[in-house]
């Protein structure tokens, strides 16, 4: 493998981690709060539809983006009626929430544009373009470094470098504020912190609301910078990848950013090398697909290091009288 | 309660009369919808066409899911629809089952073989098409070094692969074809980002042009190559106004046209295994104002020499269903 083989495949990676880790990272919020949240894949996509449907309407794809992260809101929210307000079971709501965006996508699609479930094709400022980094023209010629500042770093749609800065911004959020300390109580003793007089409920309604918004730009990302235009079912499992990463990384933000990377470096050498001849046997191209669901499952086996999930997760909160 | 009674009497009247004129046909879409932009849609358009043309109507049923298949199929058969026609291979085996308790009622499968007395079976000659686009795609390659990239990795899409590089072949016998599958589970049909970036690996392997069977996910493919500046080949209905001036042409498969011939067949509807290719305009490829410049008149009298020849049988391509191997690639 050449030099530039290397970084066109570390691009990719970059390209196909960053949904993931947008997902990661709003399941995280969700998760460390004690809300489940397998609704991460309907939320993508209710996203990725609505910011396309809007962004080729207005021709504007930043109300696009407002609206995905608006549509992936408002299923935040039922989520958040569903399983903190009625105490119902924060499974069976995401489960709820995947196939209502599923069916409702498509649905208003053919509603909207008659186009069998797919919205028309993004044009100009209807798409997040690449961005160029300064001085990524005058360094390329610089060896080594220049080609990976101009080729890897720059380039990308702004959506990339916001994903890449929520990972430093989440872990300061989390572990550095007085908010985030409470949000990480509230998914470990909700009693404890209900008994110091925070609101639980607000609590957890306020990541649940996180949750929704990294979920829309993910769905954002995928259908406006990446694609340019909704095709039905296109998140194809990426929610369910990044929940994947984010037990992987034992729900933290620093490991969450390695564990989407690693998977995305999975997909791209998968999709770039379809057969992968080690010599003495080849390692088919259905392996690699597999491996990110693979190492879940060791990891959650404990062989390597435990992943212990917050200890409230998945209960909701009864006020004790 | 007499109002009842002859409320009751004419809606049984009713009932009878629907069911005397009922034998007009069925269409049933397969889970894609009707509106897809491809398969499912040519079949619509080829019903249109013959409802317009006869002034007669056709009962007609999107499938939500997969538990509906036999439901469809029994409902329309019991209301005695005739002749019933169904888009897609997936309804092979529910057919199966249902075709010998209606022996009164015609069935046509497209994409599928059903060997049942009343079933008439649609197959295209993907390949033949393919080869089309294949000789188009090494004619308007520079690089030597053209793509292909799939959906789901079954049969009848290596099928398209095949055929598409023995074209490629027959213009240049040194050129490089690069061939991927998006994967392998029917989630391959629709992740457009998966093609894309199969797109991108196959441009930074120097292809430049890349063919696209690969359903929902052709749209990312399609995308990506007029986004990189590389030329794109269609399929299954003309994706050429996709992206005008960058999809080289597609290959058509006519859907259309089997459906058409179904309905106005009626209930003589002939049955048996219906092979559609070159030589019956069951296949070809698209040319439209949209790729009128990227086609010249070298090439367009390459490929109908080409097709005249298939359609003749003096040229053969192999079809990868055949015997599961390919001359000209390798999987």
């Amino acid at each position: 493998m050449d030099f530039l083989t290397l970084l066109q495949v570390l691009d990719s990676t970059v390209r196909l981690a960053t949904p993931l880790l947008l997902a990661c990272l709003a399941g995280l919020f969700s998760e460390r709060a004690g809300v489940f949240d397998i609704g991460l894949e309907g939320k993508m996509l209710a996203a990725a539809f609505f910011s396309a449907a809007i962004a080729a309407i207005t021709g504007d794809v930043w109300m696009g983006l407002g609206a995905g992260i608006a549509a992936s809101l408002a299923l935040s929210i039922v989520h958040g009626l569903a399983s903190i307000t009625f105490r119902g079971n924060q499974l069976i709501s995401g489960v709820a929430i995947n196939f209502l965006a599923a069916g409702l996508t498509v649905l208003i699609a053919q509603d909207w544009f008659s186009q069998g479930g797919r919205t028309p094709s993004l044009i100009g400022q209807g798409r997040f373009g690449p961005i160029t980094l300064p001085g990524a023209e005058a360094l390329s010629g610089v060896p080594v470094l220049g080609p990976i500042y101009a080729e890897l770093i720059s380039g990308h749609s702004i959506l990339v470098y916001i994903a890449f800065l929520t990972v430093p911004l989440t872990w300061w959020l989390l572990f550095r504020t007085r908010f985030g300390l409470r949000l990480r109580a509230v998914g470990e003793a909700p009693e404890a912190v209900d008994t110091a007089g925070v609101s639980v409920v607000t609590l957890r309604y306020v990541a649940v609301g996180i949750c929704g918004i990294l979920c829309g730009i993910a769905g954002a990302y995928l259908a406006t910078a990446l694609q340019a235009g909704f095709v039905k079912d296109m998140t194809a499992g990426r929610g369910f990848i990044a929940l994947a990463a984010l037990i992987f990384a034992k729900w933290r933000p620093w490991y969450a950013l390695y564990a989407c990377l690693l998977f995305g470096l999975l997909q791209a050498v998968a999709l770039r090398y379809q057969n992968i001849d080690l010599g003495a046997f080849v390692v088919p191209v259905q392996f690699m697909d597999a491996l990110p669901y693979i190492l879940t499952v060791v990891i959650l086996a404990g062989f390597v290091g435990k992943a212990i999930p917050p200890r409230a997760g998945g209960e909701p909160y009864v006020k004790e009288r | 309660m007499t109002l009842m009674t002859k409320l009751s009497g004419a809606v049984a009247a009713l009932a009878l009369t629907a069911g005397a004129v009922a034998a007009e046909p069925a269409l049933i879409f397969d889970l894609g919808g009707k509106f897809d932009k491809s398969f499912n849609e040519a079949a619509f358009n080829g019903a249109k066409r013959w409802a317009e043309e006869t002034g007669d109507s056709f009962r007609e049923i999107e499938l939500q899911s997969e538990a509906q298949r036999e439901q469809a199929l029994r409902r329309f058969a019991e209301n005695g629809n005739n002749p019933i026609v169904m888009t897609g291979f997936a309804f092979g085996n529910v057919l199966a089952e249902v075709a010998p308790d209606y022996p009164e009622t015609k069935f046509a499968i497209i994409d599928m073989v059903v060997d049942e007395p009343n079933v008439r079976s649609v197959v295209f000659n993907e390949h033949e098409g393919s080869y089309l686009v294949g000789m188009m795609a090494a004619m308007a390659s520079e690089s030597g070094t053209v793509g292909f990239i799939g959906g789901m990795d079954i049969p009848l899409i290596r099928k398209f692969a095949c055929g598409y590089a023995q074209g490629v072949k027959a213009i240049n016998p040194d050129a490089n074809i690069v061939a991927n599958m998006t994967g392998t589970t029917p989630a391959a049909w629709n992740d457009p980002v998966k093609g894309s970036e199969l797109t991108k690996a196959q441009i930074s392997q120097g292809a430049d042009v890349v063919y696209a069977a690969a359903g929902g996910t052709g749209v990312g493919v399609l995308q990506t190559a007029a986004d990189e500046g590389i030329l794109s080949i269609g399929v299954d209905s003309n994706q050429n106004y996709l992206h005008p001036g960058q999809v080289l042409t597609s290959m058509m498969k006519r859907v259309d046209n089997a459906v058409y011939e179904a309905m106005t067949a009626g209930t003589d509807l002939e049955t048996g295994i219906n092979v559609m290719g070159i030589a019956n305009g069951g296949v070809g490829y698209a040319l439209d104002e949209h790729n009128a410049e990227l086609v010249s008149a070298e090439m367009q009298a390459a490929v109908d020499a080409a097709s005249a020849q298939i359609a003749s049988g003096e040229l053969q391509v192999h079809d990868y269903m055949s015997d599961d191997s390919c001359p000209a690639l390798s999987f």
